[in-house]
């Protein structure tokens, strides 16, 4: 069979093309987002921009010319290679509040997220809560503990954040890449355990 | 002549994109739908000396397949951009692409099943 476009012709390698698999880091401003996601990697971190329009956002679009601006966000990204059939990429979300509708974008198809919670400012991670809390995307929150910060026990932690008992809180380090990885742990039980419950 | 329209630069924080979207001929819009994780590979039916300096590289870096946003990052230059370049590559016949299935089930246990042995082997 011929075909006109190349696309379908170089079809047959996507066969054995690995599956890609998206999680999120989220969290406050400083909150170790770039710290984790490079800890974990098997690559160095890496980041890229991406363009975002900006045309539906906020209140005073009453101009009608429908006025298209674009801005551009720094992602952080690491990947890890789960087996021959999956790869992880593991995204930071950008930290300043003003970019959260980028998130919309960047959640789009993404399995799960962790809330990094940082221990000198824990009320820095709430608009991250209630972003994923309004999408449905299940997600975990990881302390991440700085000298000098507060030493919380996790149902302080619970009780400061008003978080739902069936969310998991755990410590961590995310400078470490163990450490990180089993909050990926954590997160991906927990994610088993939520779709479980939903059938 | 510049497309006034589609330059994204009347943007406040704009400024230092002038020199990034010069390597896609100012252009913002890739022709086709293209994702952070869409993964490219060369098809090896056109060659390097036959396509512009920006395409060759983005070209170079997906003799196997990679995503956008490594491309991206690799040759330091906005997601957008490389989506415009894949695109002329995807029409030139000179990559394929795949991108993820947005109607991908995200509680499917098999993947998460994987996942979860994948990342405790690495413990
Ligand atoms: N003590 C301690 N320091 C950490 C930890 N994680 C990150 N840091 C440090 O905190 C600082 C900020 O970390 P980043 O990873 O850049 O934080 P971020 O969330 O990416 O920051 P933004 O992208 O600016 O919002 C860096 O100097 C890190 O070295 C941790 O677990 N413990
Ligand atoms: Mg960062």
């Amino acid at each position: 069979m011929a075909y006109n476009g190349d696309f379908e012709a170089a079809e047959p390698r996507s066969q054995g093309l690995p599956t890609a698999l998206k999680l999120l880091v989220a969290g406050g401003f400083g909150a170790g987002k770039t710290t984790f996601v490079g800890a974990v990697s098997e690559i160095e971190p890496l980041s890229t921009e991406e363009t975002i329009t900006t045309a539906s956002i906020g209140t005073d679009d009453l101009t009608g010319v429908g006025d298209k601006r674009t801005t551009t966000v720094a992602l952080d990204f690491g990947r890890i290679t789960i087996d021959s059939q999956y790869i992880l990429y593991l995204f930071g979300t950008p930290g300043q509040d003003r970019f959260w509708y980028m998130w919309n974008e960047l959640s789009e198809g993404a399995f799960g997220a962790v809330v990094l919670a940082d221990t000198r400012r824990l009320e820095d991670c709430f608009p991250s809560l209630d972003f994923f809390e309004r999408r449905g995307t299940p997600f975990i929150v990881a302390v991440n503990e700085f000298e000098g910060g507060h030493d919380y026990g996790p149902e302080e932690v619970r009780a400061a954040l008003d978080l739902p008992p069936g969310v998991p809180i755990v410590g961590c380090d995310a400078r470490d890449p163990r450490s990180a990885t089993m909050v990926l742990v954590t997160l991906t039980k927990h994610l088993i355990s939520a779709a479980s419950a939903t059938v | 002549m510049a497309d006034y329209e589609e330059r994204p630069l009347l943007d406040d924080d704009a400024g230092p994109l002038i020199r990034p979207y010069m390597a896609s001929g100012g252009r913002t819009t890739p022709s086709a739908s293209l994702d952070l994780l869409t993964l490219v590979w060369g098809t090896g039916r056109v060659a390097l000396s036959h396509v512009e300096p920006e395409h060759a590289e983005v070209l170079l870096l997906c003799k196997d397949p990679i995503s956008v946003a490594e491309i991206s990052a690799h040759m330091r230059l906005p997601a957008m951009v490389i989506k415009v370049l894949v695109s002329d590559l995807l029409e030139r016949g000179a990559v394929a692409a795949l991108s993820p299935d947005p109607s991908a089930d995200t509680t499917n246990t098999t993947v998460l099943e994987a996942l979860l042995n994948g990342l405790q082997r690495r413990l």
